[in-house]
């Protein structure tokens, strides 16, 4: 995206000139820096000191360097949390949502407008209720005795939230998040040349060498924008709490409920922004690889 | 710079968080002659939700009763109220969070276990030091026993609201049909498995719910492990150290497998998000056979008008039995059966501006006429004694915890640690339900343990 | 119509209602439990009923509450999406050194704000500011949140617009701010609405800061409203919650269809870095 304009303002098309720029970055920036950068550096700040909402360490905290982090990687509890959210990353984000996103959308390419536009409401609205109203909707899928989804299977005896945790939170997952994948991708398979599809159907190509040749080309960065958001919002995902509060013994807790419930219930809240660095360095693990792979694309 | 702009960043955090640790000491006199007052009232009551009689007890009665008695002193009293009605943790990091930054109302309502941390803390301090001279008449009232709810390292702190006590619920209904006897009174642990033993033959009945595993929280710490704890004779903090895989956990572990490996319970309950709820729904529906609760129970969720799973024949179907100890003579104190309680506190905040006067508020919310009052017709235990004479005749189960019940029960507790101890002891009962052996279990409940409150502190 | 077009069309079908019946069985509760004599967690042909709306009309914070749940979201999307679009515009057209790099750290930050350990900064800032109980304040809180996201993803938008129309407009002499309004703008309309309709969609499931914030119930959200449903003895209340969930999801759901309708609820042209 390099200029040769002269000014050295890019490609400054609308004439703004940097100081207007400035002008209409700056309220947006103040608003991060105060209620975002500022409370953001001082969690981390908490982080390395013993702080506790109540009791004698909230008295007087004291800066204990980086034994929150020391204790937090030896920390089964956390270790077993990592591995959860990378579970639930992988499953319900980086495959799940992002293959049924992309399904839907190149299904309803061919589909009747009529259909299309049903199917395209219900997933968004899937989305947008809110995350209470949709624990309410899930615990009345999955719930034993009366849940929908025991009826179904004629299995009115299996408490799926029990049993299965991590598979019903990533299904779960899904089902929530998939409309953002399959907006994302309707608006990538509209940029794919028709012509280019035509091509390949005319030399007989099937669907799945379509994709690989000619479609994903086209694509990539859209799978690594999306990739990366999804990946980022479902790591930093708290509704599970909702569904199963991170139960039963630990095996849905992933770091977010972790998080949580050291804060809350535990009131350890120097121990709780230590684990939030580490998912913050989580974070920025995925954002470099994004990084690197739209790199190598370019 | 921007390197800068990060460290100028924290040293304000740095700064900031100095100010964290902060408390107003202040004259306990201070605008005792004031004209005009302004008092908050902060508790988890709210109205048309949770605790809503209180709610409106406090707005509709309370209020405007002492405004008056303030005008006719000739003191013009604003009287404010802050509603909440929100899950317990989230209260009370709100209250935390409003006394670590010297704000918050001028009398709060807390449970009675939070008391420890927060004075630990200094978020709160002993009422004589808060509001001077605190002579009542009302102390006479208030049995020692319940008097301690409010008490920690044995200085007051606050009034307490009332209690509770736990016993056996069970269902007659069911206990006929096993041909059990419906005037049960287990004598030992092992009358309570025989018992359990007989229900398990009838179809879809769960013989015994004993609250395990960390979905239900502290309910599994006060209906399950406590009360156990407390029948093998050693309560869970004992001179001054917290008990670890002795002896009398294992026991109780131990009778936590017979239960839920024996087929006397409901594993899977035990682990999701609405286990409890689901409970009490189901001993509704006459499909558990004995449960161990408070007399909350019997109150607010059988009750056959408005109860959460309404028993339109609880009064016939309804059997309490004491919890007895592991056997005669085990529990306690050398106690043959045992109990354990909690409840409410309402403190005075440190940093109020007019400590007599919301010692004043105070004595009246403990008043007989408000505590009578406060139940709104209903019977429940309160802290005053001439009000439970009067409003419990009626009811033959919450005289039973007053008479049979608070004469032997035990309080937790109310140190900083006892959440987390708590939170290890369910954790010890998860693993049983999930199928480790009570060996294991206290084992790893020990490690926890340690890890918690440091090897110093456990015994 | 060969065998094989026939089975395939089959399993089109099927694949299409299986989709269907995915993303649809779930809601049936918000239509059956609300109207339920006795609403549970389960799905069931409901014994129908109008009792349970009738509770939640008479419940004394039920309708308050989403009048505030409208003014806290509505400052803090209109918030966000004005300063973000100006934002990703500038940052869309003018080469500031460093802007990948920073928009990825904000976007990084972002998640630690949204997460509960960032509580006791926020709420001991929002006491020194003099914002607890200010619903405004809370909206610039959760406005906060939101922007560095909603930056990125506008800024995809801005850059699809292309150049040459902003060119043209200014041949014809419009100033940068008419180029904006009248040139920019209505291009990148989808996306602006599609960033508003996420903005409020996330304000409104917000529970913690309104909970920490707003100390009077008479100001507290429905989402805090929601999580605090219970009755008397603190177990969850389903006679209300059926009724109020439903309440609580319709104005997003008007929302959406309306953007939807009128500006196209889509990210044509829109985000593909």
């Amino acid at each position: 995206m390099g200029s040769s304009r002269p000014g050295g303002a890019g490609l400054d098309s609308a004439g703004l000139g940097v100081r207007r720029a400035i002008g209409f970055v700056a309220p947006a920036l103040l608003l991060i820096a105060v209620f975002l950068v500022f409370p953001a550096l001082w969690t981390l700040y908490i982080g390395i000191t013993n702080y506790q909402l109540t009791g004698p360490a909230a008295a007087n905290p004291r800066v204990v360097g980086l034994d929150n982090v020391v204790e937090a990687v030896r920390d089964p509890l956390f270790t077993n949390s990592v591995w959860l959210t990378a579970l639930f990353v992988l499953g319900s984000a980086v495959i799940g949502q992002n293959a049924l996103g992309f399904g839907l959308a190149w299904l309803l390419r061919t589909v009747r407008p009529g259909l299309r536009r049903t199917i395209e409401g219900l997933v968004l609205l899937s989305w947008i209720l809110p995350g209470t109203v949709v624990a309410y909707l899930w615990f009345a899928v999955l719930s034993r005795d009366t849940g929908t989804l025991g009826l179904l299977l004629g299995s009115p005896q299996t408490a799926w939230l029990v049993q299965y945790p991590m598979t019903s939170l990533i299904i779960f997952n899904v089902w929530r998040g998939t409309a953002f994948s399959m907006l994302l991708y309707s608006s990538a398979l509209a940029a794919v040349p028709p012509s280019q599809l035509e091509t390949a159907r005319l030399a007989g190509a099937s669907g799945r060498q379509t994709v690989r040749d000619v479609v994903f080309p086209h694509i990539r960065g859209h799978v690594l924008t999306n990739t990366l958001l999804i990946s980022l919002w479902t790591a930093n995902d708290f509704t599970p709490f909702l569904l199963t509060a991170g139960g039963p013994n630990h095996r849905s807790e992933v770091l977010p409920v972790l998080i949580y419930r050291q804060a809350l219930e535990s009131g350890q809240l120097g121990y709780a922004s230590a684990m939030s660095l580490l998912l913050l360095v989580g974070n920025l693990a995925i954002a470099l690889v994004y990084l690197r792979l739209l790199r190598r694309r370019a | 710079m921007r390197r800068t702009t990060v460290f100028g960043l924290l040293g304000v955090c740095a700064l900031l968080a100095g100010c964290l640790g902060r408390t107003q000491e202040g004259d306990q006199a201070r605008n005792a002659d004031a004209k005009e007052i302004t008092l908050t009232i902060v508790a988890n009551a709210v109205a048309g939700g949770k605790n809503a009689r209180g709610a409106n007890w406090l707005q509709n009665w309370v209020i405007p009763r002492f405004t008056e008695q303030q005008k006719a002193k000739g003191v013009t009293a604003t009287i404010r109220f802050e509603q909440n009605g929100a899950g317990d943790e989230d209260f009370k990091t709100k209250v935390a969070l409003d006394l670590k930054t010297g704000g918050g109302g001028d009398i709060i309502e807390v449970d009675g276990i939070w008391l420890g941390e927060l004075a630990q803390a200094g978020q709160i301090k002993p009422l004589g030091d808060v509001v001077g001279n605190t002579d009542w008449d009302g102390w006479n009232q208030i049995p020692k026993a319940v008097q301690g709810l409010g008490e920690f390292e044995g200085r007051r702190y606050g009034v307490p609201m009332g209690t509770d006590g736990r016993v056996l619920f069970f269902n007659k209904k069911l206990f006929a049909q096993a041909g059990l006897p419906v005037d049960w009174q287990p004598r030992s642990w092992r009358d309570v498995l025989d018992a359990g033993a007989k229900l398990k033959a009838l179809p879809g009945v769960t013989p015994i719910q004993l609250n395990a595993g960390t979905a239900m929280g502290e309910a599994t710490t006060m209906q399950g492990v406590l009360p156990l704890l407390a029948g093998t004779g050693r309560p869970i903090h004992e001179n001054g150290k917290w008990q670890g895989d002795s002896e009398q956990v294992k026991d109780v572990l131990e009778l936590y497998r017979e239960v839920y490996g024996g087929g006397l319970g409901d594993p899977v309950l035990q682990q999701e998000a609405k286990g409890r709820d689901r409970s009490f729904a189901l001993f509704s529906e006459n499909r558990i056979g004995i449960l161990l609760e408070s007399d909350y129970f019997w109150r607010s969720v059988v009750e056959p008008k408005n109860g959460v799973a309404k028993m339109p024949d609880r009064d016939t179907a309804v059997g309490w039995a004491l919890v007895p100890a592991r056997q005669p003579g085990a529990g306690v104190g050398g106690q043959d059966f045992v109990s354990m309680s909690g409840g409410g506190v309402r403190v005075v905040n440190p940093n109020t501006r007019y400590p007599r006067q919301a010692w004043e508020f105070l004595q009246f919310l403990n008043s007989a006429e408000a505590v009578k009052e406060s139940l709104a017709g209903a019977a429940q235990l309160t802290q005053r004694q001439d009000v439970n004479d009067e409003v419990l005749a009626g009811d033959p189960m919450l005289t039973f915890v007053a008479e049979e019940v608070l004469p032997i029960t035990r309080y937790r507790p109310g140190l900083a640690d006892y959440p987390k101890v708590s939170a290890a002891l369910q954790q010890a009962t998860a693993d049983v339900v999930a199928g480790k052996s009570p060996d294991e279990a206290a084992k790893a409940y020990r490690a926890a343990l340690v890890k918690a409150v440091g090897e110093g502190n456990v015994g | 119509m060969s065998p094989l077009w026939v089975v395939r069309r089959i399993g089109f079908s099927v694949l299409v209602a299986v989709v269907l019946a995915f993303f649809a069985v779930p809601m049936l509760w918000l239509a059956s439990a609300p109207f339920d004599s006795k609403p549970g967690l389960g799905l069931r042909w409901p014994d129908w009923t109008f009792a349970n709306v009738v509770a939640t009309f008479g419940h004394p914070y039920a309708l308050t509450s989403l009048l505030n749940s409208l003014v806290l979201c509505v400052v803090a999307t209109v918030v966000t999406t004005v300063l973000a679009a100006l934002a990703a515009y500038a940052l869309s057209r003018v080469r500031i050194p460093g802007r990948d790099l920073l928009l990825y750290l904000l976007l990084l930050l972002s998640s630690v704000v949204t997460g509960t350990a960032a509580m006791v900064p926020i709420f001991v800032m929002m006491l020194q500011l003099g914002l607890i109980n200010s619903q405004f304040g809370t909206a610039l809180v959760i406005a906060g949140g939101m922007l560095p996201a909603a930056i990125f993803i506008l800024k995809d938008f801005m850059d699809a617009v292309p150049r040459s129309y902003e060119e043209s407009a200014r041949v014809f002499g419009a100033s940068p701010r008419q180029v904006l309004g009248h040139v920019v703008l209505p291009v990148a309309r989808p996306g602006v609405a599609t960033i508003f309709v996420w903005a409020f969609v996330n304000a409104w499931g917000n529970f913690l800061l309104p909970f920490l914030l707003l100390r009077d119930v008479g100001r507290q959200p429905a989402a805090v409203l929601l999580r605090t449903l219970y009755d008397e003895g603190g177990s969850a209340n389903l006679t209300v919650i059926p009724v109020f969930s439903l309440l609580y999801s319709i104005p997003v759901v008007v929302l959406y269809l309306f953007v939807n309708k009128r500006y196209g609820f889509r990210f044509h042209g829109g985000i593909k870095s």
